[in-house]
C-alpha cells in the first residue's frame, strides 16, 4: 500500500481515467445496444438480420480480440483514433453493446403483446409504440441485468490499460508492482479497491433505480 | 339524441369483401361479407372460436387477412406503415384486457395518441383528456396509473383512450368478459351512451342485454362464417338457422 499512498496523484488520475473510460462507454454501449434491440425485433427483415449477426459476431469474440481489431485492425482500413483512450471506449461499447442488446431484447419480450397492440391501435407507427410504450417498460424490467453488465463493463475496461496504452488503474498498478517488487500484493489489492470504489456504489445506484422506477401492475 | 337509424343512404362506412384468414390449416375466417353503415351498432356473437374476435381484429388491420377486401370509408386497408398507422387512428379499439399503458397515469394514456398521433398541444390534449375521462366517469382517478384502478374503471379508461382519437367507428373485442359481474354495467352503461350518441360500433360479446338494447343488427358466426344476420328481436325471438337456435338454447336458459 505504500506505494500507492506515495504515488497517489498518479493514483487518482487513474482512477479518473478508469471512471470516465467506464461511463463514456456504458452511456455509448447502452444506446448501440437499444438501437440494435429495435433492428432485432423491427418488422424489416434486413435490419433484424444485421441486429441479429452483429449480436453473434461480437457477443463470441473475446474482448481483447475486440480491442486488438479497434487499435490493430481498423487503421488497416484507415480509420484511426485520436487516443488510445477513444479507441478504448470504443472497443468496450462495441463489446458491450451486444450484450445490451440481449438484456433490453429480453425486457421487450416481457411487456405483454397487448401493450403494442393497444399503441398500434391509437396509430402510432412501429418507432412510436416502441419508443412511448414498449421500450420504456422493457428497460425498468432490466434494471438489474443491466446494471450487471455496467459494473462487468468497468472491471473490462482494465484490459485497456493491462495490454494497451491507456494510463488506467491497472496499468498503473502494473507500473508499481513492476517498480516495488516486495508490494505486489498491496498495490494490486489497492487497485481492487479503487475498482470497488466505482462498482460498488454502481451497484446500490442500479437499486435504487430498479425501484424508483417499477411499475405498478 | 334521437338517431333515425334506418337511414343507411350513401356507402357504408365499413365493409369487408370476399373475407377469407387462415392460421395455418385452420380456416378461421370463410368469405365474409359485411357492409356496417354509420351510425350502426353491430354485435357480434357465437361460440368461442368461431372468428368472431379475429373479424373484430381484422378491420383495424391487427391481423391481416389472406383474401378479400376490407374499406374503411371506401378506402383499401392499406399494408404496414405510416398510412396504417394514420389509418387505425380513426379506428378505435377496446380490448378484452383493456391494455392501458401500465407505465402512464390514466391521464396519459388518453393524451398520448392526440398528442403523438394528431400533434395536439399538451395543455388541449389534458382538457379534452379530463372531460373524456369525466364523460366515462373516472375524472377523479386522472393521476393514477392503471393497475390502481378496478377492472371496470381500466375499461372505461381504455374507452376514454380509443374516443380521445374522434374515430369514424369503434371495435370492442368482449370489452367485459375479463370483468368482474358487478362491474359489468359501468362498461355496458358507457356504451350504450355511446351508440345513442350515433357512434358506429362493432361489439363482440356475450351480453345479450346489451345486444338486445343497443344493437341495431346482430351477426352470428360459427366455424369462422356468418350464419345469420338480424335484427337483434328477430334474431332472439325467432332465430332462423339450426346453429343460432341451439346456441341460444344454451346461453338463455340460465
Amino acid at each position: 500500500m505504500q506505494a500507492l499512498l506515495a504515488n497517489f496523484d498518479a493514483l487518482w488520475s487513474g482512477f479518473l481515467t478508469t471512471l470516465a473510460m467506464s461511463v463514456a462507454a456504458a452511456i455509448v454501449a447502452t444506446v448501440l445496444g437499444t438501437v440494435l434491440a429495435a433492428f432485432r425485433v423491427s418488422p424489416i427483415p434486413p435490419l433484424r438480420a444485421f441486429g441479429a449477426i452483429y449480436v453473434q459476431l461480437v457477443r463470441n469474440t473475446p474482448l481483447t480480440a475486440v480491442f486488438f481489431l479497434v487499435i490493430f485492425g481498423l487503421p488497416a482500413v484507415d480509420v484511426t483514433f485520436q487516443s488510445f483512450f477513444i479507441a478504448a471506449v470504443v472497443a468496450l461499447s462495441v463489446y458491450t453493446a451486444a450484450f445490451v442488446c440481449e438484456v433490453i431484447r429480453s425486457g421487450i419480450n416481457s411487456v405483454s403483446a397487448g401493450q403494442a397492440e393497444a399503441a398500434r391501435a391509437i396509430g402510432l407507427t412501429f418507432g412510436q409504440s416502441l419508443r412511448e410504450v414498449v421500450l420504456p417498460q422493457a428497460f425498468r424490467t432490466v434494471v438489474p441485468p443491466l446494471g450487471n453488465l455496467w459494473i462487468a463493463l468497468v472491471k473490462n475496461s482494465a484490459i485497456a490499460g493491462g495490454a494497451f496504452a491507456v494510463a488506467d488503474l491497472t496499468q498503473l498498478a502494473a507500473n508499481l508492482a513492476r517498480d516495488n517488487p516486495a508490494e505486489v500484493l498491496g498495490v494490486f489489492g489497492g487497485i481492487a479497491l479503487a475498482y470497488m470504489v466505482i462498482t460498488v456504489p454502481s451497484g446500490i445506484a442500479v437499486g435504487i433505480i430498479e425501484r424508483r422506477t417499477a411499475i405498478l401492475r | 339524441m334521437d338517431l333515425d337509424k334506418t337511414d343507411r343512404a350513401g356507402q357504408p362506412l365499413v365493409s369487408l369483401d370476399g373475407v377469407n384468414k387462415w392460421f395455418g390449416d385452420l380456416h378461421v375466417l370463410q368469405d365474409i361479407d359485411l357492409q356496417i353503415a354509420k351510425g350502426e351498432v353491430i354485435v357480434v356473437i357465437g361460440p368461442s372460436g368461431s372468428g368472431k374476435s379475429t373479424l373484430c381484429r381484422c378491420i383495424n388491420r391487427l391481423e391481416s387477412v389472406q383474401q378479400g377486401e376490407i374499406c374503411l370509408d371506401g378506402v383499401p386497408l392499406p399494408a404496414e406503415g405510416k398510412t396504417l398507422a394514420r389509418l387505425r387512428s380513426d379506428v378505435g379499439m377496446v380490448f378484452q384486457s383493456f391494455n392501458l399503458f401500465a407505465h402512464k397515469s390514466i391521464l396519459e394514456n388518453v393524451t398520448l395518441g392526440p398528442i403523438k398521433v394528431r400533434g395536439t398541444s399538451k395543455a388541449e390534449a389534458n382538457k379534452r383528456g379530463r372531460e373524456l375521462l369525466d364523460r366515462v366517469g373516472i375524472a377523479d382517478q386522472a393521476d393514477k396509473v392503471p393497475a390502481q384502478l378496478s377492472g371496470g374503471q381500466q375499461q372505461r379508461a381504455a374507452i376514454a383512450r380509443a374516443l380521445a382519437m374522434d374515430p369514424k367507428v369503434m371495435l370492442f373485442d368482449e370489452p367485459t368478459s375479463a370483468l368482474d359481474p358487478e362491474m359489468i354495467n359501468e362498461v355496458l352503461d358507457v356504451m350504450v351512451s355511446l351508440a345513442k350518441d350515433g357512434m358506429t360500433m362493432v361489439v363482440v360479446t356475450h351480453e345479450m342485454g346489451f345486444a338486445r338494447k343497443a344493437a341495431d343488427r346482430v351477426v352470428f358466426m360459427d366455424h369462422g362464417k356468418i350464419v345469420e344476420e338480424a335484427t337483434p328481436e328477430e334474431f332472439f325471438t325467432n332465430p332462423k338457422s339450426d346453429r343460432a337456435k341451439d346456441f341460444l338454447s344454451k346461453i338463455l336458459t340460465h
